[in-house]
């Protein structure tokens, strides 16, 4: 397809020395470290925002803290590029290389270094995955909170690149909500720590500046994390409604009402069908809106919660009830919402925006949505999380045929300039990668981005860590 | 004479932030001027005061998020979302009872300071809860970072570093944050007659428990006759706090009461004696007494408080109590800071921050008021700090790590 998104110009210089660079890595790194055949170097030219690919000049995957400092200290001394991975689930092309940069790969770093019960906290090295840290835990009545639908595979490294959310953080928050302190290499090679196991460190909130940095400030090796108690249950119900609008407008009564609870999750009919068809996790078919709501608790206090959500859902026309009465059934509700982008993978190629709205404003962007995306003869099927606004419309094309491909395109930038102008932002927990980087502007003023990018300077003056991510690719100042 | 500057507009203050950063004039920031205590002491050519830029700008109780321009007073924000049953999660602590200040505290200047209560270590400090600024940089340019949804992970997180940057990177017009509503109901369980390390057990049993605690303290016997009228029980109080619906605070309260049983006499708080109770915790009334004797706010890992105050104990007088669950030490030193010390055990215990709050002039300008920061980290946040101010016009000293 046509590629309408730009990447920096390879350094030819770089380029040129393309065999005494992997010659240095390879002396810098253990054995089996270093990747730098073309058939090796294959399965990291994307990440899971499939459209673009780019080969890198080669991937490193180093085992310690002092092997990311000296490969990033040689890539600083020789102006080399580096992109930072961890899982490559990234949907923004967070993780996409470049043809002249290193990739540096945490998938080795991925032991869990202190699980400590007393404080609540785990220490992690940044390769492990999110759902690894629950389950270290899981047995001594604990979990890790944020929860990305992609957690079996994504990192703790990657999701505080990308101060990633999930399902449950309506309740628990956000990544950076959750994190307590992060070791780091900056691109000149030095490491430091920023946090810990106390709650508050002294100086400038460095590690809430570097949670969701994209990887352009550093690249983080371990990570130390809150962990909660899990609570006594929890409980998953299906609401359906005859359509999205009463759908939304109940979301944001919920809400209103004073009732928090840990998630609600939003399907449109196209995307019930295709979860359905998936999971088999008995969703009504015969809805145009379904909402999952999950509370948590002890029972006396789910039911009385549930009462409440439940009378205002009648308030709002709900027509399908569905409480789920097994343990087994509340995975497979879950299990249905979680697998919602795989399913549609099978169904057609998609893009997935990311935009969070007001919730007030909830009912209007869908509406819009469906009528822009239908504008462009395109189909869409919206999933999301609804108590927080981050809406998730997946738009539905063909990969392999160019004009279907920029019109899916031009339908997720008119849906992203929509979120902004209803009072939202372009990304609520994907980022901004590669994929939003262009649309910055319409959020922010040219002062307000020059000012960001400053601060990013700070870090990185010569703009080579995940150089061509998030940030346009003109006006970048040097420190 | 020190000039005042009271402008009532944002670009009021744009101007005069560019006139200033020109002439290389520096500027102290204030807000209400009540915790004008926190941190290094502030020499500036003149003061820029924030007063008048007040007033809730957009609330919204269904979407629980408020913007109000920086110079609101906080006990408008916290009244209108009593009134329609909301609150701030995080509790800011009112620094007046401790520095012996009067006038109002400012919104802006919670934000500033990153100034949280004990819920902190279960709900977030302020800078959890803050979702975007308006603020003037260095350059008289007015930027504006982060928005007003939950969710946003659109380019840098400029709203984390102004938080609790107080106003050294620019200055705060308009703050947007997360509201969250008010506990039907709120109860605590006391157990009582705990030592130190006892109590640090318990505290962490406590929130290993399906039961959500929202407030895990232990109040010494030093202390304990100091709040809530001397009614707590005899000996050591170690104090947990459940919230949420009616319903289920009483069965919660039973749970826990029954866990914990078997440490020591347990009993309960009322509502009314609850919120009292927590109100004196977050605004450390024991050591609300009218003097400078030196106090220091300690974030550690909460494991390490009590070992921490025993460590100390060996070597000079002190008093302490203990927040977060163990994890935030309210000190007080019975004579000198012993800056020195603390710091020393507090590197040996893990880290961690031993921030001097108050102390008379003389220690004040001799004792950095943030724990020093490792040179790489401190060098970087200079560099962070460059952008933001470059003619370095705010706030001149009040975070710098050496004095």
């Amino acid at each position: 397809m046509p590629e309408t998104i730009g990447f920096l110009k390879p350094r030819q210089a770089v380029l040129d020395r393309r065999r005494e660079i992997i010659a240095d890595l390879a002396d810098l790194l253990p054995e089996g470290c270093l990747i730098s055949e073309e058939r090796g170097l294959k399965p990291f030219e994307t990440d899971a925002f499939l459209a673009y690919r780019r080969v890198p000049l080669a991937v490193v995957l180093p085992e310690t803290t002092e092997q990311v400092a000296a490969v990033l200290k040689y890539c600083s001394h020789y102006g080399i590029p580096v992109v930072p991975r961890g899982a490559g689930t990234s949907l923004s092309g967070g993780a996409i290389p470049q043809e002249d940069a290193i990739v540096v790969g945490l998938s080795k770093m991925s032991r869990i270094l202190d699980i400590d019960l007393f404080n609540r906290t785990a220490t992690v090295q940044a390769g492990v995955t999110n759902l690894n840290i629950s389950e270290a835990v899981s047995a001594d009545g604990f979990f890790y909170a944020p929860d990305p639908s992609s957690q079996l595979a994504c990192t703790i490294g990657g999701n505080i690149g990308m101060n990633s959310g999930g399902a449950h953080c309506l309740k628990y928050g956000v990544t950076t909500n959750n994190l307590l302190g992060v070791k780091m290499v900056l691109f000149d090679g030095t490491v430091i720590e920023l946090g810990g196991k106390a709650l508050d460190a002294p100086g400038y909130d460095l590690l809430g500046l570097v949670c969701g940095s994209e990887g352009q400030l550093g690249i983080v090796t371990e990570a130390t994390v809150r962990l909660i108690a899990k609570p006594e249950g929890a409980r998953p119900v299906l609401f359906g409604f005859a359509s999205s609008e009463a759908a939304g407008s109940c979301v944001a009564d919920i809400i209103g009402s004073g009732i928090i609870p840990v998630a609600i999750e939003f399907m449109d009919k196209p995307a019930i069908e295709i979860c359905e068809a998936f999971a088999h996790a008995g969703y009504p078919l015969d809805v145009e809106a379904l909402l999952i709501v999950e509370v948590e608790g002890s029972e006396p206090e789910m039911d009385a919660m549930l009462e409440s959500i439940i009378e205002i859902a009648r308030r709002h026309g709900v027509v399908t009830i569905k409480e789920s009465q097994s343990a087994l059934e509340a995975a497979l509700i879950w299990k249905g919402r979680k697998s919602a982008f795989g399913a549609t993978g099978r169904v057609a190629d998609y893009i997935c925006m990311d935009g969070t709205v007001p919730l007030s404003q909830l009912s209007y962007v869908l509406q819009r949505t469906g009528e822009i995306v239908s504008g462009y003869g395109l189909r869409v099927a919206n999933v999301f999380h609804a108590g927080d606004g981050n809406m998730h419309p997946l738009i539905l094309y063909n990969i392999n045929d160019p004009e279907d491909a920029a019109r899916a395109e031009a339908a997720g930038n008119d849906i992203l300039k929509l979120c902004v102008d209803a009072g939202g932002c372009l990304t609520g927990e994907h980022g901004v990668g590669i994929e939003k980087r262009d649309l910055m502007l319409h959020q922010y003023s040219k002062a307000d981005l020059n000012q960001q990018m400053a601060v990013r300077a700070a870090f990185d003056p010569q703009w080579l860590l995940n150089p061509s991510k998030v940030f346009p690719l003109e006006g970048r100042p040097a420190a | 004479m020190i000039v005042h500057f009271e402008p009532a507009s944002e670009e009021g203050i744009a101007s005069i932030v560019r006139s200033a950063a020109s002439e290389r004039v520096t500027l102290a920031i204030v807000g209400g001027g009540t915790r004008l205590g926190l941190g290094n002491p502030v020499r500036a050519d003149r003061t820029l005061s924030t007063r008048r830029l007040s007033g809730i700008v957009n609330y919204n109780p269904a979407e629980m998020t408020m913007s109000a321009l920086a110079g609101t007073p906080l006990s408008e924000v916290e009244a209108a979302l009593e009134a329609k049953g909301q609150m701030l999660s995080f509790e800011p602590m009112d620094h007046r009872p401790i520095f012996g200040t009067s006038g109002e505290p400012t919104i802006g200047g919670v934000f500033a300071a990153n100034v949280s209560g004990p819920r902190r270590y279960v709900a977030g400090a302020a800078r959890d809860s803050l979702l975007g600024v308006r603020f003037v940089n260095g350059r008289g340019e007015l930027i504006k970072a982060g928005g007003r949804v939950m969710k946003n992970v659109t380019g840098l997180d400029l709203v984390k570093l102004m938080a609790g940057s107080y106003g050294t990177l620019g200055i705060l017009t308009e703050v947007t944050f997360k509201v969250l509503p008010l506990p039907s109901a709120t109860a605590t369980v006391v157990v009582s007659g705990l030592n130190d390390a006892e109590a640090a057990a318990v505290m962490a049993e406590a929130m290993a428990q399906p039961v959500e605690v929202s407030g895990a303290v232990h109040l010494p016997e030093s202390v304990r006759g100091r709040f809530v009228g001397g009614s707590l029980p005899e000996g050591a109080a170690t104090v947990l706090r459940l919230e949420g619906l009616e319903a289920s605070i009483a069965m919660r309260a039973e749970k826990l009461a029954a866990a914990l049983a078997r440490f020591g006499p347990v009993s309960r708080l009322d509502a009314v004696q609850s919120k009292l109770l927590w109100a004196e915790i977050r605004d450390v009334m024991p050591y609300a007494d009218g003097t400078r004797r030196p106090l220091w706010r300690v974030s550690v890992a909460p494991s390490a408080g009590h070992q921490l105050v025993a460590a100390l104990r060996l070597q000079t007088g002190v008093d302490a109590f203990y927040d977060w669950q163990g994890g935030l030490v309210w000190l007080r030193m019975e004579a000198e800071p012993e800056a020195e010390l603390l710091r020393r055990y507090v590197g040996a215990l893990g880290g961690g921050h031993a921030m001097l709050i108050r102390a008379d002039d003389a220690s004040r300008g001799r004792i950095p008021a943030f724990e020093p920061q490792a040179p790489a980290v401190a060098q970087l946040s200079e560099r962070v700090r460059a952008q933001l101010d470059p003619s370095r016009i705010f706030n001149p000293g009040r975070m710098a790590t050496a004095a």
